[in-house]
């Protein structure tokens, strides 16, 4: 009898274990009923709930579109606060169907770690976070000093590489949870703190003084922050592609979340296409003709989530940068969408 | 077929059926059964989880050991920078992890020890205070004291530039304690190399004494002796070696102190962390080891003329060693294992440098497979010594 239970339980182990990585994520997503989105969760302006427990930035933001496009409802999501260690193994184990957490393109992640990285949604670049206390003017001024770091990031890296470059000595202190990092740094446990930039605004942004700190001139590294899917898995990748061009194609056709009614009627082909009043689009990316209206309609175009998350009316004041659209001097690009 | 048999296949039927429903014959069969279907699903997951990776194309083996970490590590024992390999980087992690846990474990069991005996104490401040330490401890999270401990290094004291100095070349800050230490002369290795032998010194003595007083019946003052031995000779050979005391003594030199010696307040958070709270569990053990002994066996001990120190050492201890080392054994091997805890207030232990190596080339599997194995080699380790402890103290019956 005993045997027989144990048999029973190694066989439903066995059954299981063989479904882990069946079938493509679009079906699973499809069957589901909502996507699953693992997002950074302690990142103001990126991933973060705000008071009323809704969670707000541009990656929450990515997010919705993709739910907008699959099932023409942004909310139609569910949002896995994932750290940096976390990340890629919560995506190569199936936990999550994208990641939208500031995630840095590298040649490395895309290969040896299993990943397909979509169309980059923040320019971004690494700097240093000082207080002002420390009188330091610039990034070359920090040898010997303690810095306050993600493990597990490219940061990590970048820093290392950064004060080796310079013959300069660092002691690292790395915490996995961002919000005991931030609460070490801005008690002095650490003399810098580094990460991306956009990171640094939205930490010093609920600092409990942000105007005793400073972020310093250099950026020592590109950042591109991309969305990611698992490698292989290649209608899906398309879908999150882009769902994210399709925001930026949307602010290059002057298409807003205000006016994409009106732009309905508009007679210019593009439009006509993008909005699918045409049809074409949907079908070849196996979803319905409506889904880029959508995205604009529930979520708006590239420059309406760049300002609401982390524009010059948020407390991260930043600048479109790089981050404008290409006819502004900035990189964001997108391909004709026919 | 009829039913005639002959009388040859008759007994060999029922000596098969005798066979088979042998209990031991039959245990074992399904013991091989069990072990046999435990291989093959062994197998199965390995060879499903290998062709899945291949099929994600995520990189799998041991090859990402020899590459480059490029990552910097806070503390470390032996020398490493961001251009070491990976591997060094976890031999930092594995150094780092073993020094927290052999210093705390001997942290605990001298504190855990005091503590056992205070609880007992006929004092009754002593005993009540030991008695709201353990129930106390015991009750916290080791998690929550961690970061009650972090929290405290780096939110209570002042900055390095502010730092409070409580005596000369000692500095509190929230880059943790620094204090001075000997600069290296080659006169302290020699005075190292006295005391290694003192250690044999005082062993060959005492084995000496107890023959002696087994042979004549007097008592050798072993005690004064072998402590005479073990600080003597490391000073004489100090004094003789030309007795250098220069100091390196900490000073604040551009972002932090330079020179003498510091504990960083995540060791520092994490060492207290870990005894107080595994020490409660110890002076629980400790005391239930001395209660296991009947008060009778003091009395009649008392009864012989025996001192103090002799009832303890001689009539007490060997018995309540017996009862107290192999829930003492289990209690360090869970020290050992909470250190990796560590991750959460940035200790760098093997489990944080080696979470850091996964992510950084994405091999999952392999680092937590050597993260099991680092700890059952370290917990084996335990054992081993403590089972080699135990049967020495256990009670040779005669």
């Amino acid at each position: 009898m005993k045997l027989l239970k144990v048999c029973a339980v190694l066989g439903i182990l066995v059954a299981l274990s063989g479904t882990a990585y069946a079938g493509q994520t679009f079906d699973n997503v499809k069957a589901k009923g909502f996507v699953q989105v693992g997002v950074n969760g302690d990142l103001f302006g990126f991933g973060k709930p705000d008071e009323k427990g809704v969670w707000r930035g541009l990656d929450v933001d990515t997010g919705r579109a993709i739910a907008a496009a699959v099932f023409g409802d942004a909310n139609k999501i569910k949002f896995i606060p994932l750290t940096a260690v976390q990340r890629f193994t919560a995506l190569q184990s199936g936990e999550i169907d994208v990641l939208c957490r500031n995630a840095t393109l590298t040649l490395g992640r895309e290969t040896e770690l299993g990943l397909d990285f979509a169309q980059v949604n923040y320019y971004d670049g690494q700097g240093f976070l000082v207080s002002k206390k420390l009188k330091v003017k610039n990034a070359k001024e920090l040898d010997g000093a303690t810095v306050c770091v993600l493990p597990g990031t490219t940061t990590e890296l970048n820093v290392a590489d950064y004060f080796r470059m310079n013959k300069m000595k660092m002691k690292p202190v790395v915490i996995e949870n961002a919000a005991e990092l931030y609460k070490a740094f801005f008690a002095g446990r650490c003399d810098v703190l580094t990460s991306d930039a956009s990171q640094l605004a939205g930490a010093r942004a609920v600092a409990p003084k942000p105007d005793d700190y400073m972020i310093l001139p250099d950026i020592i590294s590109k950042e591109p922050l991309a969305p990611a899917v698992r490698h292989g898995d290649n209608q899906w990748k398309d879908i999150v592609n882009f769902s994210v061009l399709a925001m930026i194609e949307a602010e290059d056709l002057g298409i807003s979340s205000r006016n994409v009614d009106e732009m309905l009627k508009s007679t210019n082909p593009a439009v006509q296409r993008f909005l699918g009043v045409t049809p074409g689009n949907g079908k070849a990316l196996g979803l319905d003709e409506k889904w880029a209206y959508r995205i604009v309609k529930h979520v708006g175009n590239y420059g309406e989530i760049f300002e609401r998350s982390v524009g010059r009316n948020t407390p991260l004041k930043l600048e479109r940068g790089l981050n404008a659209l290409w006819k502004n001097g900035g990189l964001m690009y997108s391909p004709p969408f026919r | 077929m009829d039913e005639r048999h002959s009388p040859a296949t008759a007994v060999q039927t029922r000596r098969q059926a005798a066979f088979l429903s042998d209990p031991k014959v039959r245990a074992i069969v399904y013991q091989v059964a069990a072990l046999g279907l435990v291989g093959l699903l062994g197998y199965y997951l390995f060879t499903n989880t290998v062709a899945n990776l291949h099929k994600q194309s995520i990189a799998t083996g041991f090859g990402f050991l020899t590459k480059e970490a490029s990552f910097e590590i806070g503390e470390t024992l032996i020398d490493y920078s961001a251009a070491d390999t990976y591997l060094k980087a976890l031999a930092v992690g594995v150094l780092n992890t073993l020094k927290v846990a052999f210093i705390g474990i001997i942290l605990t069991v001298i504190l855990g020890t005091f503590l056992g005996i205070a609880r007992l104490s006929t004092n009754w401040l002593v005993a009540k205070l030991a008695a709201v330490y353990i129930e106390v401890m015991q009750d916290i999270p080791i998690l929550l004291q961690l970061f009650f401990w972090y929290s405290f290094f780096y939110d209570i004291l002042p900055a390095p530039r502010e730092a409070i100095e409580p005596m000369t070349g000692l500095f509190l800050s929230n880059r943790g304690v620094v204090f001075p230490v000997p600069e290296w002369h080659p006169a302290y290795g020699y005075a190292a190399a006295a005391f290694g032998i003192g250690c044999l010194a005082v062993s060959a003595v005492r084995r000496w004494a107890r023959q002696r007083q087994e042979r004549t019946g007097r008592i050798f003052p072993v005690f004064s002796v072998s402590l005479g031995l073990l600080i003597g000779l490391p000073l004489v050979t100090w004094l003789l070696a030309g007795a250098p005391h220069r100091m390196s003594v900490p000073e604040l030199r551009g972002f932090n102190f330079q020179g003498g010696m510091s504990v960083s307040p995540e060791f520092g958070a994490l060492l207290l962390g870990l005894v107080i709270y595994t020490a409660a569990f110890v002076a629980e053990i400790v005391r239930a080891g001395i209660q296991a002994i009947s008060k009778g066996q003091t009395e009649a001990a008392m009864a012989i003329g025996l001192k103090p120190g002799q009832i303890l050492n001689l009539v007490i201890l060997p018995q309540a060693l017996r009862v107290i080392i192999p829930p003492l054994t289990s209690q360090m091997l869970n020290l050992t294992k909470n250190s990796s805890l560590a991750v959460a207030i940035g200790f760098p232990d093997f489990v944080s440098v080696a979470s850091t190596t996964m992510n950084q080339t994405g091999q999952a599997i392999e680092g937590i497979s050597l993260i099991m194995v680092v700890y059952l080699c370290f917990s084996l380790l335990t054992s081993l010594f403590m089972n080699w402890y135990n049967k020495k103290m256990a009670l040779v019956e005669r």
